[in-house]
C-alpha cells in the first residue's frame, strides 16, 4: 500500500476538458493538505490533438513530475497506444503506468488491454452511459452528447474509487466552479462524478489497488497556483499602472488574467498590433511617469529588441517585460519547454547598453523577482527583464505562502520641481574640453545659471527623472547619442562621458540587488558533485538532488538567478572551489555555461542538455547525476524524454 | 532648459515654445514651415509648454521637438505612434503631439498608422511628406508615385506611391487633413484643429526637400512652370467641400462624407488642401473611463497604485 505518494495522469483530445479534471483534482488534493506539482503538455492547436495532464501528488514538497504514472486515465485510443501518424509523435503512456498501477479508460473507444502488463489493473468504465444516467435524473438524457465535456468528471470519480479519496473533497470545488446562474450544471457534475465512483467500487475490486490518498484531518492551507497568475500578481502588488501585450503562448495568460482586473486595480491592459508596439507604447508610458510592463514569449521579443535599446539608451524608468520561453528556433515549439533563449536575452540589440535580467527558479522568487524589477527600472532607468519559461508559467503548484523578503516599492531619484541641477554637474566642462566647438545645446555656459537637465552627471550615474506635466521639470529625450538635455550630439567627449554614465550602472545595480536574489548555493557547502543551472530546473534539481542524498551521496547545486549584471566573482569562487561539476540545462548549446566562461572564464566540460520541448522529469535528472558522479572523463549529454 | 525667474504668462507667443538649440535643416527645407506651423498652433490654443509633449520618428523631421520648448520626445524610426499612444494613454493631463516623415508613417511604421486609426486615441499626428528620404540622401519614399525619378535616384520609382488620405480614411481617423509646409499660417490653423479635434487626426502635410526632391519643389507647388502660373494647390473649402459628419448617428453620411473625402484625394492637380473629413465619436480614452472610472477622475500617473490589496487574489487560489 502506498499512502499519498501517487501520480495521476488524464490524456485525450484537446478540448474534452483534460484540464478541467486535472486542476479540479489538483485542487482537492492541495485542500486536503497534500502537496501538487501539476504539469500540461499539449500541442499547438485547438481542437483534437492529444494531450496531458499530469498530477504528482505527495506529502512532501514537490517540484517536478515523475516519469512512472500510477493512475492513468484515457479518454481516446490514442493516450494509451499512441498516434499513428507518419512519424509518430508518441508511442502512449501504456508503458509509463507504474508496475501495479491502474488504467482507467473509456469502455466506448473499443480498446483491448494488451497481455504485456500483468500487474496493471485495468477498468473500462461507460462514460457516456453514466453521463446519460445523470442527465435522465433531471430529465435531460436526450442531450447527453451535449454534455460529452462531463467525461472529465467521470473520470475524476471513477480515479478517486480507486484510491479511495472522499468525493465530497471534489464535489466541493466543483460547486465552486460553477457559480450562480451555472450552479444547476455544477450539481451535474457532482451527480456524474458520484455515478462514476459509485460505478467503480460496484463493479471492481478497487480495495485490492494499492495507492491510497487520504486527506489530513487539519490541513494546512496552502495556495495552488499557476507562475503566470503570480506574476501578474506581482505586478499589481508592484504599483504597474500599464501593461502591453499581443497575443503569444505561453505569454498571453498574464495579460488575459490582467485584464480582469483592471476595474478593481486601477491598471490599463493595452492589446497591440503586434510587440513592437506593445514595447514602444510601453517605453512611453514609462517615460510618461508609471509603472509599465509587457509580457511576451520567444517571438515576440525578437520584435521588440529596438525597444529595448531605445529605453535603455534614453534611461526610461522601464518597463519591466516578463519573457516567457518556449521551444525555439522561428516558431519553434509554442507550447513546448525551453530554456534557449538567455544568450538571446542577455545580447539583444546593438549597441552596448546596460539592462538587467533575472532568471527566477520558481514560484516565490517569479515574484519576488516581478516586484523588485520594477523598482530596479525606476531606480536605475532601464529596462528589467525577468525570464522565466513555459514550465513556470503554466505548472500548477502547491505553495506554502506567497511573502516578499524585499518589499519596498523604490521609485528612485525623482525630479521634484524645486530640485535642480547644479551646473557643474551639466556636462558644460566635458563639452567645452570637446574641442568639438558648442556644447551640443547652444546655451552660453554661464556659471550663475541653474537648470533642470535630465541626463545630467551625477556621482552614481542616475539623474533625477521627471516626467511631462511637471512644472519647470521640461526636457527632451533621443535615441540618438545625446548630452545633458537630452539634444542629439556626436561630440567626442559627450559620447564618451554618456557611455560611462550608462554602462556604470551595471555594477551599481549589482551592489545594489541583495545576494541571494542574485545567485544560491543550495546544499553543503562542500559535495562531490557541484550541479549548476537555472530558472525552472531548479524544482527537478532539488527533487532529484533529495532522492541521490537519501541514497548517501554528497551534491549540491549552484543556482544562477541574476543573469545581467552576473555575478562572477561569486560564482568563480563556487566553481573554482568545487570537486566535480555538471552543468544541467534545457537547451542546445548550454547557454550558462557559454555566459559563465564568459564571465569567468570556467568551462564545465561535463553538460546535461534536453532540449525536446518538454522539462527534465525527475528521474532523468538522479540518472543524469549518478551518470556524472560516475564518468571517468566529462561528456556532453542528451536527454530525451521517453515520449508519451 | 534654462530656468529664468518663474513667470507664467496668461498668454504664451510663439516665441515660448522656441528652444535655443542650433537648427542643422538644410536651408529651405520645408521643416521649418512646418516647425512655425507647429509653433504658431500651441500659441493658438495657447497651451502651456510644460503641459505638452511632442514625439517624433527618425529622419530629419524626427528632429522637430529638439527646436520646440515642451517635453520632446525624439523616438525610433517607424514608432512614434506606439510611443505616444503608451505617452498619451498613462497621462490625459498633456497635450500631445507626434510627427514623422513620409517614410517613417507611411512605410516602416504603416501598421501603427493603420492601428491607431482604429483606435481614435485623443491625439493629433503630422506627417512630413516630402516624397523622399531625404536623411539618407534622397531615395523614394512611400509616397512617391510609379516612374518619378528625383535627381539622386539611380532609377525611377519601380512601386508606386500610397495614398495617405484615403488609407486615413479606411484606418478610421476622425480627423483627416493636407496642408502645405510653406503655408505656415494656414498650416498653423488645421494643426491647431487637429490638436482640439476630440479623437485621432492626421494631417498629411505636403512638404518641399530642396536638396533631394527636385520634382516638387516650392516652385513646382506655386505653378511656376504653367503658363497661367496658377498654385497647383487649392483649399477644400474654397470649392464649398465641407468633410464634416453632422450627424455622427447617420451612417449614410458618414459614408458619402468618407466617399467626397477619398474621391478628393485622387485629385491629381490641383492638389486639395484643407478638412478632408472630420467626425466626433467616442475616442479610446472615453471606452477606458469607463472600464476604469477612477480614470475619468484624473490621469492615470496621478492614480495612487501602491497600495493594492492582493490578498483576495491569493485567497481565491486556495
Amino acid at each position: 500500500m502506498q499512502k499519498n505518494q501517487l501520480t495521476w495522469m488524464i490524456g485525450g483530445p484537446q478540448g474534452s476538458g483534460i484540464n478541467a479534471s486535472a486542476e479540479v483534482f489538483a485542487k482537492a488534493c492541495s485542500r486536503a493538505g497534500l502537496r501538487v506539482y501539476a504539469n500540461i503538455e499539449y500541442h499547438s492547436n485547438i481542437m483534437g490533438k492529444h494531450s496531458f495532464y499530469r498530477v504528482r501528488v505527495s506529502e512532501d514538497d514537490v517540484r517536478s513530475y515523475r516519469e512512472k504514472t500510477d493512475i492513468l486515465v484515457a479518454l481516446d485510443h490514442e493516450t494509451l497506444s499512441g498516434d499513428d501518424r507518419r512519424w509518430g509523435t508518441h508511442t502512449g503512456h501504456l508503458h509509463e503506468v507504474s508496475e501495479k498501477g491502474g488504467v482507467i479508460f473509456d469502455s466506448d473507444i473499443g480498446y483491448e488491454p494488451p497481455a504485456g502488463r500483468p500487474g496493471v489493473s485495468f477498468f473500462g468504465v461507460p462514460f457516456m452511459q453514466i453521463i446519460k444516467k445523470a442527465l435522465e435524473e433531471v430529465g435531460k438524457g436526450e442531450q447527453a452528447r451535449r454534455y460529452e465535456v462531463m467525461k472529465n468528471v467521470v473520470a475524476l470519480g471513477s480515479s478517486l474509487a480507486l484510491c479511495e479519496f472522499p468525493l465530497e473533497l471534489v464535489s466541493e470545488v466543483i460547486i465552486g466552479q460553477f457559480k450562480g446562474k451555472r450552479s444547476e450544471v455544477g450539481q451535474l457534475n457532482v451527480r456524474a462524478a458520484r455515478l462514476a465512483f459509485d460505478y467503480v467500487r460496484e463493479n471492481f475490486e478497487a480495495k485490492d489497488f494499492p495507492y491510497r490518498l487520504q486527506p489530513h484531518r487539519e490541513p494546512k492551507a496552502r495556495l495552488l497556483a499557476k507562475g503566470y497568475e503570480i506574476m501578474a500578481i506581482a505586478k499589481l502588488k508592484a504599483g504597474c499602472h500599464f501593461q502591453t501585450y499581443y497575443p503569444i503562448s505561453p505569454a498571453t495568460d498574464e495579460s488575459v488574467y490582467l485584464e480582469r482586473q483592471q476595474r478593481d486595480h486601477n491598471l490599463l491592459v493595452v492589446q497591440c498590433e503586434d510587440e513592437i508596439s506593445s514595447i514602444n507604447m510601453a517605453v512611453g508610458a514609462a517615460h510618461m511617469g508609471v509603472r509599465s510592463a509587457t509580457a511576451t514569449s520567444g517571438p515576440g521579443f525578437a520584435l521588440m529588441v529596438e525597444g529595448i535599446g531605445f529605453a535603455s539608451i534614453t534611461e526610461a524608468p522601464g518597463p519591466v517585460i516578463v519573457m516567457y520561453q518556449r521551444g525555439g528556433p522561428s516558431t519553434g515549439l509554442p507550447t513546448r519547454q525551453e530554456q534557449g533563449d538567455l544568450q538571446f536575452v542577455l545580447h539583444p540589440a546593438q549597441g552596448d547598453f546596460p539592462h538587467v535580467v533575472i532568471a527566477p527558479g520558481d514560484m516565490r522568487e517569479c515574484y519576488q523577482d516581478v516586484f523588485s524589477a520594477f523598482n530596479w527600472a525606476e531606480q536605475f532607468q532601464l529596462p528589467v527583464i525577468v525570464m522565466p519559461d513555459k514550465k513556470l508559467a503554466a505548472a500548477y503548484t502547491t505553495i506554502d505562502k506567497l511573502e516578499l523578503k524585499y518589499d519596498k516599492i523604490e521609485r528612485g531619484k525623482l525630479f521634484t520641481g524645486s530640485e535642480w541641477t547644479p551646473v557643474e554637474a551639466s556636462g558644460r566642462e566635458i563639452a567645452a574640453g570637446n574641442g568639438n566647438g558648442h556644447s551640443g545645446n547652444g546655451h552660453a555656459p554661464a556659471a550663475d545659471v541653474k537648470e533642470y537637465l535630465r541626463y545630467a552627471f551625477s556621482e552614481d550615474g542616475i539623474s533625477p527623472r521627471s516626467r511631462p506635466g511637471l512644472p519647470g521639470g521640461r526636457y527632451w529625450s533621443t535615441s540618438d547619442e545625446h548630452d545633458p538635455d537630452g539634444h542629439i550630439t556626436e561630440g567626442v567627449a559627450m559620447r564618451m562621458a554618456m557611455m560611462h554614465k550608462r554602462m556604470d550602472k551595471l555594477p551599481l545595480i549589482a551592489k545594489t540587488i541583495p545576494k541571494d536574489q542574485q545567485y544560491a548555493l543550495h546544499g553543503p557547502e562542500q559535495a562531490d558533485l557541484t550541479v549548476v543551472g537555472w530558472g525552472s530546473t531548479k524544482g527537478t534539481i532539488l527533487d532529484a538532488m533529495k532522492v541521490l542524498e537519501e541514497r548517501g551521496r554528497t551534491i549540491n547545486f549552484l543556482q544562477c538567478r541574476l543573469m545581467r549584471p552576473f555575478p562572477a566573482e561569486d560564482v568563480e569562487r563556487i566553481l573554482r572551489g568545487a570537486k566535480r561539476l555538471a552543468l544541467v540545462e534545457e537547451n542546445y548549446s548550454g547557454q550558462l555555461g557559454a555566459l559563465i566562461r564568459e564571465q569567468t572564464g570556467v568551462l564545465i566540460e561535463h553538460r546535461i542538455l534536453k532540449f525536446d520541448g518538454r522539462p527534465y522529469s525527475e528521474d532523468e535528472l538522479v540518472a543524469a547525476f549518478e551518470d556524472a558522479f560516475a564518468v571517468s572523463a566529462p561528456q556532453r549529454v542528451e536527454v530525451v524524454t521517453n515520449v508519451g | 532648459m534654462s530656468v529664468d525667474a518663474p513667470k507664467v504668462p496668461v498668454k504664451f507667443t510663439v516665441k515660448d515654445y522656441k528652444s535655443d538649440l542650433h537648427n542643422d535643416w538644410c536651408p529651405g527645407c520645408g521643416d521649418f514651415g512646418i516647425l512655425t506651423g507647429i509653433q504658431m498652433a500651441l500659441a493658438q490654443l495657447n497651451l502651456d509648454p510644460d503641459k505638452v509633449a511632442v514625439f517624433s520618428g527618425i529622419g530629419c523631421s524626427g528632429k522637430t521637438p529638439h527646436y520646440i520648448k515642451a517635453y520632446g520626445f525624439h523616438t525610433l524610426h517607424g514608432r512614434v505612434l506606439p510611443v505616444a499612444t503608451g505617452g498619451r494613454l498613462v497621462n490625459s493631463g498633456v497635450t500631445v503631439l507626434a510627427l514623422g516623415g513620409d517614410g517613417d508613417g507611411y512605410g516602416i511604421g504603416a501598421g501603427y498608422f493603420v492601428n491607431t486609426g482604429r483606435r481614435n486615441l485623443d491625439f493629433a499626428y503630422l506627417v512630413h511628406n516630402n516624397n523622399v528620404y531625404g536623411l539618407t540622401k534622397g531615395q523614394a519614399s512611400p509616397t512617391l508615385s510609379k516612374g518619378k525619378k528625383t535627381k539622386s535616384m539611380p532609377e525611377q520609382a519601380i512601386q508606386d506611391g500610397i495614398n495617405p488620405i484615403a488609407m486615413a480614411v479606411a484606418a478610421g481617423y476622425t480627423f483627416i487633413a493636407r496642408a502645405y509646409a510653406l503655408e505656415p499660417k494656414y498650416l498653423a490653423g488645421i494643426i491647431a484643429r487637429a490638436i482640439q479635434h476630440k479623437g485621432s487626426a492626421v494631417v498629411d502635410v505636403l512638404q518641399t526637400c530642396p536638396t533631394y526632391n527636385d520634382l516638387y519643389t516650392k516652385e513646382w507647388y506655386e505653378g511656376q512652370d504653367l503658363p497661367e502660373k496658377r498654385s497647383r494647390l487649392y483649399k477644400l473649402e474654397d470649392q464649398g467641400f465641407d468633410g464634416k459628419v453632422h450627424d455622427p448617428t447617420d451612417a449614410k453620411e458618414i459614408i458619402a462624407k468618407k466617399a467626397a473625402a477619398v474621391a478628393r484625394s485622387y485629385e491629381a492637380e490641383p492638389i486639395p488642401i484643407g478638412v478632408y473629413y472630420e467626425i466626433e465619436l467616442p475616442t479610446y480614452e472615453d471606452a477606458v473611463n469607463q472600464r476604469i472610472p477612477a480614470l475619468a477622475e484624473k490621469p492615470l500617473v496621478e492614480v495612487d497604485v501602491f497600495n493594492r490589496d492582493v490578498t483576495p487574489l491569493l485567497e481565491a487560489m486556495r
